[in-house]
C-alpha cells in the first residue's frame, strides 16, 4: 500500500465535521502557522518540492514567493476548485470527503502569503459540494479558526465560497478571477501576472484544490518529509481520477512513481481491463493533454518503464510522451474510436471556447465540424491534412493555454492513429454505425487499408 | 407561462431569498458587491421555476447595485442560467468522451425514446420532461451519469432510468433536498 496524505483519513466515520476532522488531528498546521514567520512557511513548501496539481505542474513555493508583497496592497488566496477538465474528478472527491481539510489548507496557506480574505470558487453544477463547504467554514468560524484575530495571534482572515456557472474556461486562473469578479469568464492577457494584478487587482495566488490540501501535511511534516515521497522532481502523492474501460475507475492516491502498468493492471489500484477487450490507448492527464496508443502508455519510446511522475509521463516530449496534467486517466480499449473521440474534444473546447481571440474561436469551431465529418463519412483525404494545419495555428496563437488545449488532442490523434482516420475516409460504409468498432475492432479491420492500397 | 406574460410581471423576492442575497453581498469587500452576482443568480433561478426573465434579472441588478446590462452579461455567458422556460424535470447527460465509453449515448438515447422526445431540448406535452446533453460533469468514473436539479445521479442502466422517471411524476424527487448535509455530522 502507498502512503496515503490526502485520503488517509477519508473513510472515519463522521470525518466531514469539524468535531471528528479535529480529533485525528485537524487544524494542528494552522496552530503551527502562526507561531511561524509567513517567509519560513514559504520555505518549507519550497523544499516540499510540490508542484500545482491543477494541470500545469508548476512549483507552488516558488508561485508564492511571487506575490507582491511590497506594494502593501491587500493580498488574496484563491482556491481554483471549477474542475472541469474532462477525466478529472479528483477534486470533488476531495472536498466531498474531507471538506475541513482545505479549510484548513486555505488557511495555513493565507498565513503564509499574508492574506486576509480569500476564496473558495466551485463550478456551479457543484452544487450541493458547495453547501458541504459552506457548512465546513461556518464551523471553522464557529471554532476560532477564521475570523478576527485567530486563537489569539492578531491575524486576521476571512474565507469565503462563491460558485460559477458552468463554464469550463474559468478554471484558467485568469478568467476565474474575472468570474469571481462577477464578469464573464473572460481570461486576461498576461503580464501582469495574478501574483502582481490578481483578483481586484490585488496581488492574488490561485491555487488547486489538491495543491491546498498538501499544504497542512507538509507544514506538520515538513517540506522535506513530503520531499522524500516519490522520485526526482516529482515530489509527493497524486491523485489520479480513472474513467474509461477499466475494471474499476475512481480515485486513487498514488505516490508518484508508480510505474503505470502496475496502476492500471493491479488490483489496487485499477483492477485491469474492465472486459476482455485489450488496451487500445490512454489520455493520462485530462482532455487537454495527447493521447498515448497502448505500445507508449507501459513503456517509453526507449523501451523504459514508464511510470507515474510528470517526468516519465512526457518522456519522448510531444512525438512519444504526453503529460501528468490534472491526473484525469482515461484508458480506452479497442471498442473505442479514435476519431470520435477526436470529434467528441474538439465539440467540447468549441463549446467552451470563450469567443475573444480568432484563432481559437474559428479554429475550434473547425476542428469540431472536419472531425465530425470525418467521423461521420463525409471526410476526405484532404480533411486529415487541413485538421492538421487547423490545430498548428491555433497552438501557441491565442490569449490562454485553451487555444494549444483544444490543439494538442487532435494533433496526438492524427501522428498516432493517423491511419483510423484514413480508414474512416476510405470505408464511410463501415462507420455508419457509432458504434463501428465496438462489433469490428479496428485490428480485424485495418487490412483492408493495405489490401486496397496495394490494389489501387 | 410564456415569455410575454412573464415581462409584465412585478418581480418580488421571498423573505428567505432577500436574507440569503443579504448573506451572500456580505463575503465580499463594500465596493465589490457585484462578486455575488453568480452565486445569487442560482438562488434566484431556484425560486423562479429555474430560469431567468428579463424582469428578474433587473430586479438582481437592482439589489446588487449594478446595471441591468452587466447582469444580461453574465447570464448569457454561463450555460446554467436559462434563458427560457424549462421543463420542470430536465435531465442533463453528460456526453463527453469518458461518460461515452460507459455508455451514455446509448443512455440518452433510452431516455429519449422512453420519454417520447424526438430530439434533446424538446419539453414533453406535460412540460415535466426534457433531455439534454452537456459537457463533462465531474462525474468521469461513475458513468453513465445526469445532473437533476442540484444533485447528480450516476451509474445509470435503464431500470435506474425507469425509476428515477417514476420518482419524478409521482413528485417523489428533492430538488434542493439536503440529504447529503444531514450526513454530515454537524
Ligand atoms: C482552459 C483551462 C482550464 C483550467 N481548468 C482548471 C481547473 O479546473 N482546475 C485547476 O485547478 N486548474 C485549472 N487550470 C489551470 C489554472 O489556470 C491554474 O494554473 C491552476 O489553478 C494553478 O493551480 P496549481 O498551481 O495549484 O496547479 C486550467 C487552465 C486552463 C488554461
Ligand atoms: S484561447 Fe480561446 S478560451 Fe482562451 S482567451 Fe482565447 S478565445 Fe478565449
Ligand atoms: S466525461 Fe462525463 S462526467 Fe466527465
Amino acid at each position: 500500500m502507498g502512503k496515503k496524505i490526502l485520503l488517509e483519513h477519508v473513510d472515519v466515520p463522521g470525518i466531514q465535521g469539524y468535531e471528528v476532522y479535529r480529533q485525528k488531528g485537524g487544524y494542528r498546521s494552522v496552530e503551527k502557522a502562526l507561531k511561524m514567520a509567513p517567509n519560513d512557511i514559504v520555505e518549507e513548501v519550497k523544499k516540499s518540492g510540490l508542484r500545482g496539481r491543477g494541470g500545469a505542474g508548476f512549483p507552488t513555493g516558488m508561485k508564492w514567493s511571487f506575490i507582491d508583497k511590497k506594494s502593501g496592497r491587500p493580498r488574496h488566496l484563491v482556491c481554483n476548485a471549477d474542475e472541469s477538465e474532462p477525466g478529472t474528478f479528483k477534486d470533488r472527491f476531495l472536498m466531498e470527503k474531507i471538506p475541513h481539510l482545505l479549510v484548513e489548507g486555505m488557511i495555513t496557506s493565507s498565513i503564509a502569503l499574508e492574506a486576509n480574505l480569500s476564496f473558495i470558487y466551485i463550478r456551479g453544477e457543484y452544487m450541493w459540494v458547495f453547501r458541504i463547504l459552506e457548512r465546513a467554514i461556518k464551523e471553522a468560524y464557529a471554532a476560532g479558526w477564521l475570523g478576527k484575530n485567530i486563537q489569539g495571534s492578531g491575524y486576521d482572515l476571512d474565507l469565503h465560497v462563491t460558485c460559477g456557472a458552468g463554464a469550463y474556461i474559468c478554471g484558467e486562473e485568469t478568467a476565474l478571477i474575472e468570474s469571481l469578479e462577477g464578469k464573464r469568464g473572460n481570461p486576461r492577457i498576461k503580464p501582469p501576472f495574478p501574483a502582481v494584478v490578481g483578483l481586484y487587482g490585488n496581488p492574488t495566488v490561485v491555487n488547486n484544490v489538491e495543491t491546498i490540501m498538501d499544504i497542512p501535511w507538509i507544514i506538520n511534516n515538513g517540506g522535506d518529509e513530503f520531499a522524500k515521497i516519490g522520485i526526482g522532481k516529482s515530489t509527493g502523492t497524486k491523485l489520479i481520477s480513472v474513467s474509461g474501460n477499466v475494471k474499476k475507475t475512481g480515485v486513487y492516491e498514488i505516490e508518484l512513481g508508480v510505474p503505470v502498468e502496475e496502476f492500471v493492471m493491479s488490483d489496487e489500484y485499477c483492477g485491469g481491463m474492465q472486459t476482455d477487450h485489450p488496451l487500445k490507448a490512454c489520455v493520462p492527464g485530462g482532455s487537454s493533454v495527447p493521447i498515448l496508443p497502448a505500445e507508449l502508455l507501459f513503456k517509453t519510446a526507449k523501451g523504459e518503464d514508464r511510470l507515474m511522475t510528470y517526468e516519465s509521463m512526457s518522456d519522448g516530449g510531444f512525438a512519444t510522451g504526453s503529460m501528468i496534467g490534472s491526473g484525469g486517466f482515461i484508458v480506452y480499449d479497442d471498442r473505442a474510436c479514435i476519431v470520435r473521440n477526436t470529434w467528441n474534444f474538439s465539440r467540447f473546447y468549441h463549446h467552451e471556447s470563450c469567443g475573444q481571440c480568432s484563432p481559437c474561436r474559428e479554429g475550434t469551431g473547425w476542428l469540431e465540424k472536419v472531425t465530425w465529418r470525418l467521423e461521420h463519412g463525409y471526410g476526405s483525404m484532404e480533411d486529415i491534412d487541413l485538421l492538421w494545419d487547423i490545430q498548428r495555428k491555433i497552438e501557441g496563437n491565442t490569449i490562454c493555454p485553451l487555444g494549444d488545449a483544444a490543439a494538442w488532442p487532435v494533433a496526438a490523434a492524427i501522428r498516432h492513429f493517423r491511419h483510423e482516420f484514413e480508414y474512416h475516409v476510405r470505408f464511410p460504409e463501415k462507420i455508419k454505425d457509432r458504434k463501428h468498432f465496438e462489433h469490428e475492432p479496428w485490428e480485424k479491420v485495418k487490412h483492408l487499408l493495405q489490401k486496397e492500397a496495394v490494389a489501387v | 407561462m410564456g415569455l410575454a406574460e412573464v415581462t409584465q410581471q412585478e418581480v418580488k423576492f421571498s423573505d428567505k431569498l432577500t436574507a440569503r442575497i443579504a448573506e451572500l453581498k456580505s463575503h465580499f469587500p463594500e465596493d465589490r458587491k457585484k462578486s455575488a452576482l453568480l452565486t445569487v443568480l442560482h438562488e434566484v433561478q431556484d425560486e423562479h421555476d429555474n430560469w431567468l426573465s428579463v424582469p428578474v434579472m433587473d430586479k438582481v441588478a437592482e439589489v446588487l447595485g449594478i446595471r441591468p446590462i452587466e447582469v444580461y452579461e453574465v447570464v448569457t455567458f454561463y450555460t446554467m442560467y436559462n434563458q427560457k422556460p424549462v421543463a420542470k424535470y430536465m435531465f442533463e447527460f453528460c456526453r463527453t468522451s469518458c461518460c461515452v465509453l460507459r455508455g451514455a449515448e446509448d443512455m440518452i438515447e433510452y431516455t429519449l425514446n422512453k420519454l417520447g422526445l424526438h430530439e434533446e431540448g424538446e419539453i414533453t406535452p406535460d412540460g415535466l420532461f426534457s433531455v439534454k446533453g452537456v459537457e463533462c460533469l465531474g462525474a468521469c468514473g461513475y458513468a453513465p451519469m445526469l445532473q437533476l436539479g442540484d444533485y447528480y445521479h450516476e451509474f445509470l442502466t435503464p431500470e435506474k432510468m425507469d425509476k428515477l422517471i417514476d420518482d419524478c411524476k409521482a413528485g417523489r424527487v428533492e430538488f434542493l433536498s439536503d440529504k447529503i448535509l444531514k450526513q454530515s455530522a454537524v
